[in-house]
Parts: C-alpha cells; sequence; structure tokens
C-alpha cells in the first residue's frame, strides 16, 4: 500500500503525534513549528482527500486493517472532507498567527504546552469529521473538548477560569448525553459503525429505546453546538478565552458539532424517522429562529466586542440549524456552506479583535473608540467581517444567507424569508455598535496616534477577511461542495 | 416484565437522575464534580449490564462452556472511565485555580465577586 492510501489515518495521527512532541520538547519556538508544521501537513491532507472524493467517491479505511464493521472504519464523504477541510484550514491559518498574539497574552513559560494543547483540540476535530465509528465521535469528541477547557483557562482575566469550568460541567453532560444515546444504539442493533448501524436500525425505528438514543444525542449534541437556549456556556468562554483560542473555536468546534448533529439524523436515524415522523423540525424551526432573534438582541447590548461577537455566533449557528430543519437539498445546502462561510468570518473577526487587543490592551468598547484612527486595517477589517455576518451582497454571509431564503421560499414560508431578513437588520444594529465607537468616538487619550498591530498577526487575520470576500463572489468552490455533501446525505437517507 | 428482573437499569436509572440533579442543584464547585462523577459512572452500568450472561463466561473457547459475554462493552467503558477520570482530575484543577484566583468555591460567591467587579470597573483586565 503506497502512502496516498493512508491518508485518512495520517489525517489525524499527524496532529496526534505532535502533541506530545510538543510536551517532550519544552521549547516555545520548536513546539510552534512543530504544530504549526503538522496542521500545515493535515491541511494538505484534507485537500487531497477532499479532491480524492471528488473522484473516486467516499473512502472508507480500515484502521489497522480491520475490516469494518468489527474493525474501527474511518469514512470519507463530501461532507466530512468539507469539515476537515475547513477546520485544518483554519488551524493552518490561525496557528501561525498564535506566535506574537499568545506572547501578549499567555504567560512564557506555558507556550509549549498551549501549542500541545492546540495540537490534541485539532485531533479531536479532524477525528469527530473522519470516523465512521459511533464510540470513536465520543471519544474524538473529549480528547478536543478536554484541550478546549485547558485551552479557555489559559485566558489571563480570572474569569477564564469560571468560563472554563462552566463550559467542563456543560461539555461533559453533553458528551455522557451523547454516549447514553450510543449506548442505546448500540443495545439495540450491536453495531458501533454508523453505516451498519443504519442498515440494522431500517427494521427498528419504532421501537422505544431508538426513540429515546435519537432524543438524548439530539439533547447531547445540541447542548456541543450551543444550540439556543443550550448557548449559556458559550458567551463567557469565548469573551474570556485567548484571542487565538476565541478564534479558532467559534471557527471550528461548534461547526464540527453541527457535523455531528448532521451525521446521526441523515446517515444513522434517517431522514424519514427524524423528519416525517416525529416534530423534530419544528422544534428546530422554533429554537432556530429564538437563536436568531434572542442571541442577536443580547448581542446589541454588550459592553465587550468579543462577547457581542459570541452572541453573535449563537445567532449564526441558528441560521445553521435553521437551515437544517427545512429537510431539502437547499435548505441543507444553506447550512453546510454557512457552516463554511461564518467559521471563516467569525475566525477573522477574533482574529481581528485579537490584535485590537495586543496594541490597546483590552477589548471592552470604551477602549476600542476611535479604533478606526488608531488601527485603520484591523478596524477596516472588523467591518469587513461584520459586514458578512449581515449578509451584505459580495460577502460569504450573503451566499448562505441567500440559500436559506430560497430554501425558505421552496417550502412556501414566504414569513420565514422576512424572519430572516429582519433578524439581519438585528445584525446591522450590533455591527453598527462597532462602527460608531471605531469612527465616530475619539480615541482615548494615552494612546498613540497611529500604531497598527505587527504584520504577523495582520496577515493571518486579512486572509481569513480576503477569503470572505472571494467565497462572496466566486461561489463555485463553497456552494458546489455543500450542493454535493447535501444530496449525498440526503440521498443516503432515503 | 416484572420489576426485579429489570434491577441493573433501575439502579442506573436512579445513578443517572441523582448525579444530574446533583450538578444541577449544588452550587459547591466540587460537589458539582461529584454529581457529575455519578451521572458519569452511571453510563458505564447502563453499557455494562447487559453484556453479562448470567452464567456466561469470557469468550474463550474451551470445553464445557457453552455461553459468553459480550467482552465489547467492557473495553468500551474501559476507555469511557479513563476519559471520566480526565475530566474529573482537569475539573478538580480548576477548581483549585479558581480557589486561588477568588478565594471561594462557592458558585453564587464567585459570581457576586464578579459583578461586583463588573460594576466598579467594567472589563478592566
Amino acid at each position: 500500500m503506497s502512502l496516498a492510501s493512508h491518508l485518512p489515518a495520517l489525517q489525524v495521527v499527524l496532529p496526534l503525534v505532535a502533541a506530545p512532541l510538543a510536551v517532550l520538547v519544552r521549547h516555545t519556538g520548536a513546539a510552534f513549528l512543530l504544530v504549526t508544521l503538522a496542521s500545515w501537513a493535515a491541511f494538505a491532507i484534507a485537500v487531497l482527500l477532499w479532491q480524492q472524493i471528488g473522484s473516486h467517491g467516499t473512502i472508507s479505511y480500515a484502521l489497522g486493517s480491520w475490516a469494518p464493521p468489527l474493525g474501527i472504519e474511518y469514512r470519507v464523504d463530501r461532507l466530512s472532507a468539507f469539515v476537515l477541510v475547513l477546520v485544518a484550514g483554519i488551524a493552518a491559518v490561525v496557528l501561525p498567527y498564535s506566535r506574537r498574539s499568545i506572547e501578549a497574552e499567555i504567560p512564557r513559560e506555558q507556550h509549549y504546552l498551549f501549542y500541545a494543547m492546540f495540537a490534541l483540540c485539532l485531533t479531536g476535530l479532524l477525528g469527530i469529521a473522519i470516523t465512521g465509528d459511533a464510540f470513536n465521535i465520543f471519544v474524538f469528541l473529549e480528547i478536543a473538548s478536554l484541550s478546549t477547557y485547558v485551552l479557555i483557562a489559559l485566558g489571563r482575566d480570572r474569569r477564564a477560569l469560571m468560563a472554563s469550568y462552566q463550559y467542563l460541567i456543560m461539555g461533559t453532560i453533553g458528551a455522557t448525553f451523547i454516549v447514553i444515546g450510543v449506548g442505546l444504539l448500540y443495545l439495540k442493533t450491536g453495531t458501533l459503525n454508523l453505516v451498519d448501524m443504519s442498515v440494522r436500525l431500517q427494521e427498528m425505528s419504532n421501537h422505544r429505546p431508538v426513540l429515546a438514543a435519537l432524543g438524548f444525542l439530539t439533547v447531547g449534541i445540541s447542548l456541543k453546538l450551543a444550540l439556543f437556549p443550550l448557548h449559556q456556556w458559550l458567551p463567557n468562554a469565548y469573551a474570556y478565552a485567548p484571542s487565538v483560542v476565541s478564534a479558532f473555536l467559534a471557527a471550528t468546534a461548534t461547526k464540527v458539532s453541527v457535523y455531528v448533529l448532521l451525521r446521526f439524523y441523515f446517515s444513522v436515524f434517517g431522514e424519514s424517522l427524524v423528519f416525517h415522523r416525529l416534530p423534530l423540525p419544528e422544534i428546530m424551526l422554533a429554537l432556530s429562529l429564538a437563536a436568531m432573534f434572542a442571541a442577536s438582541a443580547i448581542a446589541i447590548f454588550q459592553d465587550d466586542l468579543k462577547r457581542l461577537f459570541a452572541y453573535s455566533s449563537v445567532a449564526q449557528i441558528g441560521y445553521i440549524t435553521l437551515g437544517l430543519s427545512f429537510d431539502s437539498v437547499s435548505g441543507l445546502t444553506a447550512t453546510v456552506v454557512h457552516l463554511f462561510n461564518h467559521g471563516i468570518t467569525k475566525a477573522a473577526l477574533f482574529l481581528l479583535i485579537g490584535c485590537a487587543v495586543t496594541v490597546v490592551g483590552g477589548s471592552s468598547l470604551s477602549r476600542l473608540a476611535g479604533l478606526g484612527k488608531v488601527m485603520p486595517l484591523t478596524a477596516f477589517g472588523i467591518v469587513l467581517g461584520g459586514l458578512s455576518l449581515i449578509g451584505v451582497p459580495g460577502t460569504a454571509g450573503f451566499v448562505s444567507k441567500w440559500y436559506l431564503v430560497l430554501a425558505a421560499l421552496e417550502k412556501g414560508h414566504w414569513w420565514l424569508a422576512l424572519a430572516i431578513v429582519a433578524s439581519s437588520l438585528l445584525a446591522v444594529a450590533y455591527v453598527w455598535r462597532f462602527v460608531e465607537i471605531a469612527y465616530f468616538r475619539a480615541p482615548p487619550a494615552g494612546l498613540p496616534v497611529r500604531r497598527e498591530a505587527p504584520l504577523s498577526l495582520l496577515v493571518p487575520a486579512w486572509l481569513l477577511i480576503a477569503a470572505t470576500i472571494y467565497f462572496g463572489l466566486d461561489t463555485s468552490v463553497t456552494v458546489g461542495s455543500a450542493a454535493g455533501a447535501a444530496a449525498e446525505l440526503l440521498g443516503m437517507a432515503k | 416484565m416484572n420489576l426485579a428482573s429489570h434491577f441493573s437499569y433501575w439502579i442506573t436509572l436512579f445513578l443517572m437522575v441523582a448525579g444530574l440533579f446533583i450538578v444541577i442543584a449544588r452550587g459547591n464547585l466540587i460537589k458539582k464534580l461529584v454529581g457529575l462523577g455519578i451521572f458519569q459512572t452511571s453510563v458505564y452500568l447502563l453499557y455494562i449490564a447487559p453484556g453479562k450472561l448470567i452464567g456466561g463466561t469470557a469468550p474463550i473457547l474451551a470445553e464445557g462452556f457453552k455461553v459468553y459475554s459480550n467482552p465489547l462493552p467492557h473495553v468500551l467503558i474501559l476507555t469511557a472511565i479513563v476519559v471520566g477520570v480526565a475530566t474529573l482530575a482537569l475539573g478538580l484543577a480548576l477548581v483549585v485555580r479558581i480557589r486561588e484566583a477568588y478565594d471561594t468555591i462557592e458558585e453564587d460567591e464567585i459570581l457576586l465577586q464578579d459583578h461586583a467587579r463588573e460594576t466598579e470597573a467594567p472589563f478592566e483586565r
């Protein structure tokens, strides 16, 4: 077997090996180099896998050559390849940024541990997306979660500790709900392989333990993806974590959880059980609408820019789950494409806030007054990212909202299309708060007239902003793969 | 179906609900972790109990043994126990750091301190 056929295993193994090595070298520079190279390699592998899927279809990889369903299977289809590219891509952009950024936010002697934890978190997130084994999903989920708790606790404010603790409690409850769901499915079907499981479930979709498993999995995964009203852990975690960590988590952690939800709904339980016999679409629709309006409204009244965008994340997750609730190809396309578009937009925004934090020393709105004069590039970048959150044409956010509105109209829900537009107006309000403070207030005394963040911070952040604009203008890649993934998911379910 | 034949499920359910209740109802950070531990442990039982057949042995071919218990749930739960231990250790480490920073491990007192600081000096780092 050539090396190319082992790409699915290498995808997870490379960052996994980088983590203990980073601890062993105990040197900031070496650890940084190791983990960054591993993440670039992971990104290259993800792109290669994505290309292979395009030409050859789904890849099934038997880990350790134990044939599935007995052995653990790594399974790459269109959706998982898309998520792998997003996660590895964000890590590859965020890591070069981290070097300068954590110098200001994390004590120097903990830097190599930061890189080890980052590599572990990346391992977990990539593992969730690639594995085809239900229990394996739980294990990778916990690898990602445990390292995330540590990364959040590294924030220099003491409230980061409490945010991390609260996330640990909520996250563990969520993960335990997921294990209960997987356990019930295992008891009923006697298999942990997702494909095998879905075949065996077809004859027993009326059985009560299967329905209970669906309930446990829905609640558990919803906790992980911060579906309103299970989002309480998210704002504090994003607000007090180091800026790099906020950027990476906001772009990937909740997105991977959405992937798990899609995987279980469409590939395991099947569309007919989840969407036709149970009132799940109605529940999802109601919760998504609540998230879009309530979280956006709360975001308007925040005094800290990181918290403001954290609440905006909860609202944007509402758009993602809204697309899912339509149960149509166009709705799912909107969901998958918004995973990507919101991921790059939010990562860019949190990276730019990190730039501002290194210069002005905090992310409260009062400190950011006059940012447009002090740091013109950073402030302009945040405005562009904000426009993408609103969904202004020419930005990535517009593309996903366009497909969301199309899916709503396709279902005949014209009032829903209006609701999507109305909730975007709330986004205008919270983005305007930043614009007003950055451009129409004088900078506080004591700040230099003009001092831009160092290039090593600005370049990665602007790379993502440029991607936001690029994917808003050229949608062939993102929408193309999202539509393919959506069609494949629904095809599997039928 | 009588109640006694399913007693392992009743114990599992009781532990599950009791653990979750402690996590929600208690404000002491250590007690919350204790509740979380009970909640996770109940799941171990959920997996292991159905894997055991009365009179079953380990799945090793030998003369005179015909009934085997399923070993896979045990292996899965071994992994889950490791995850549970890691979670508990990390949780306790966080509580130590929280106690150093706030001088208390009662959730409401910590929130009070944070609130007081936010109203005095909002978002001062």
